[in-house]
């Protein structure tokens, strides 16, 4: 490496401390107001709980098993309503796409599904499926599965016509032009369908959990709102936050490492 | 160096059998055209002589997209090419010319007309023909290697057989060392060679060239050209190019076609006698000079009858 590298690289790395400060900073500042003013009485800690208290009580629930019980539970449902939304919807939007006459037939009712607030038909999933896994597992899927369908869908209308054009002219049947031409380059429309999917299919679990059933994270944040306990509700919060922004992370960096072909290979 | 030629040829016997499986399902699909129905039995078996490319009262018609009137591209083109020869259509831009060349390669579907290659009909693309587009158009997450052996690929060839295969293609164009890149790590030149070497990898008879150049700037096209030229002494292949520029056309050809403004039609047919091997000293010569003269005299001509000349050279 030269030294030119080296400084710029030294550089990089001073900026990149820098943002990380700056942003650790901010939430330092939030969180050390919000004990001062709970401490000081400024509002009533019963309602407003403090940081010292949430970190407390989340010690005590993950010592306890609860914490994990609830994590689980919530797993399973998110997992096999966002595994289903996978299955079912990225088939669903690749045909939307690739073929003229599904894509007619069917463009309308998708639309309508689309834009219908999904939480609205919790109701009717509980009669028809029960209290348990069956209607949230119903709800995560219907929210998490339009964002794939409607990305697939969008992916195959935009493949490049150049393309298209070259695998037509090496004699590229349907099936070939679609392995080697449409797949590969809906790759990235996929990645985003996906954290699209996830973070609906994550506020699908806890509007789930908290509409009805006995456990899960949005059941554990409901009855304790009920029951005054704040600092269960934060203890909540923060879980699903993290859990949210770790599984968004990764996808991104997914993303970015399917899309190295756009970056010089030396 | 003629005898690579040889044996590019098939055995025309073979080819007539070859005709025999593929006869029924072309005349099926195709509408009814009189040069196919006037055409005595005898076309289809090729003698040795026969050109490997005939095209025989060649329409193009294309569909306005919001109107649905029709314009014709192409008119009536008739054009052999003979089996080792370099051909060059030259023409304005829009005459039609590239019209023609992708439904030589199988892109286009002509509204009347007949199209043979080595005595076989022409109905949508086939591993007789490969075709260099002016965009490279490689495909960005396969690298070099993995483009150049598309064609194979998509032929059903193994993927380790289609890289031995390549070997000798990478070496011809000069690509050895960027195997493993991807094609953003490349210059349009270099993306080019790939384009060109993803072409002559499938071993077509026919070479159709689409504006290869047009694309990349002065000096880069002039390399390119000598590579085209020292490959084609390689290779000799068959080719038919397309382009619009002049001094491209009669340095590499055999023969440069002019075509008329659109509708195109063969306009004047030019011989470039200049002797081969050729390099770029060939531009020196006065014969050159000559050539080059009378066929922009004759595009000239046709498009001062633009009612907005908009080709100035």
């Amino acid at each position: 490496m030269s030294s030119d590298a080296r400084r710029f690289r030294a550089r990089k790395f001073r900026e990149n401390l820098f943002s990380l400060g700056l942003s650790g900073g901010v939430f330092v500042l939030l969180f050390a107001t919000w004990e001062f003013v709970a401490r000081a009485h400024l509002v009533d800690p019963m309602f407003s709980s403090s940081p010292s208290q949430v970190l407390l009580t989340g010690w005590e629930l993950i010592n306890n098993g609860t914490l994990l019980k609830h994590v689980l539970a919530s797993g399973k449902v998110f997992l096999t309503g966002f595994g289903l939304a996978v299955i079912l919807g990225i088939p669903i939007g690749v045909a939307l796409g690739w073929f003229k006459w599904f894509n007619r037939a069917f463009s309308p009712l998708v639309s309508a599904f689309y834009t219908m607030p999904r939480i609205a038909l919790m109701p009717l999933f509980i009669i028809w499926f029960g209290l348990g896994m069956g209607s949230k597992v119903a709800l995560i899927l219907l929210s998490a599965i339009f964002p794939l369908i409607v990305n697939m869908q969008v992916a195959m209308q935009n493949i490049d016509a150049d393309y298209k054009r070259v695998g037509i002219a090496y004699g590229a049947n349907q099936w070939q032009l679609f392995s080697t031409v449409a797949l590969p380059s809906s790759i990235p429309f996929l990645l985003t369908g996906l954290r699209l999917a996830m973070g609906r299919g994550l506020l699908g679990v806890v509007a789930a959990e908290v509409f009805g059933g006995a456990e899960g994270l949005g059941y554990m944040i409901q009855y304790a709102g009920a029951t005054f306990q704040i600092d269960v509700v934060f203890v909540g919060v923060v879980v699903i936050a993290t859990i949210g922004v770790i599984m968004d992370r990764s996808l991104a960096y997914a993303s970015r490492r399917v899309d190295s072909w756009k970056i010089t290979e030396t | 160096m003629n005898n690579g030629l040889a044996l590019e040829r098939p055995d025309p016997v073979w080819e007539a059998d070859e005709l025999a499986v593929h006869w029924p399902r072309a005349a099926g699909e195709r509408r009814v055209d009189s040069a196919a129905e006037t055409t005595p039995l005898t076309v289809l078996a090729a003698v040795p002589s026969a050109p490997l490319l005939e095209v025989r009262d060649l329409v193009i018609t294309y569909e306005n997209q919001n109107t649905g009137e029709l314009t014709e591209a192409v008119s009536h083109v008739s054009l052999n090419i003979q089996a080792g020869e370099f051909v060059t259509i030259v023409g304005l831009s829009g005459c039609g010319k590239s019209s023609f060349l992708n439904a030589v390669a199988g892109l286009v579907k002509p509204a009347s007309g007949t199209m043979k290659v080595a005595g076989k009909r022409i109905d949508g693309p086939g591993p007789d023909r490969s075709v260099v587009f002016q965009k490279a158009t490689l495909l960005p997450w396969r690298t070099v290697m993995d483009n150049i052996i598309y064609g194979l690929e998509l032929r059903g060839v193994p993927k380790p057989i289609a890289r031995e295969r390549a070997e000798s293609c990478i070496d011809l164009v000069r690509l050895r060392g960027f195997e493993h890149f991807h094609p953003h790590a490349l210059s349009g030149g270099m993306q080019q060679r790939v384009n060109l070497a993803r072409a002559l990898v499938t071993e077509p008879q026919l070479l159709l060239l689409d504006e290869p150049f047009a694309a990349l700037d002065a000096i880069t096209r002039e390399t390119m050209q000598n590579e085209l030229l020292s490959i084609w002494n390689v290779t000799r292949k068959t080719v038919l190019m397309v382009t619009h520029q002049i001094d491209e056309a009669v340095l590499l050809s055999d023969r440069v076609i002019v075509f008329s403004d659109r509708p195109a039609r063969i306009g004047t047919e030019f011989k470039i006698n200049l002797p081969r091997p050729r390099t770029q000293e060939a531009r020196y010569s006065p014969a050159f000079d000559y050539l080059a003269k009378e066929v922009f005299g004759v595009i000239h001509s046709s498009a001062s009858k633009r009612e907005e000349p908009e080709y100035v050279i």
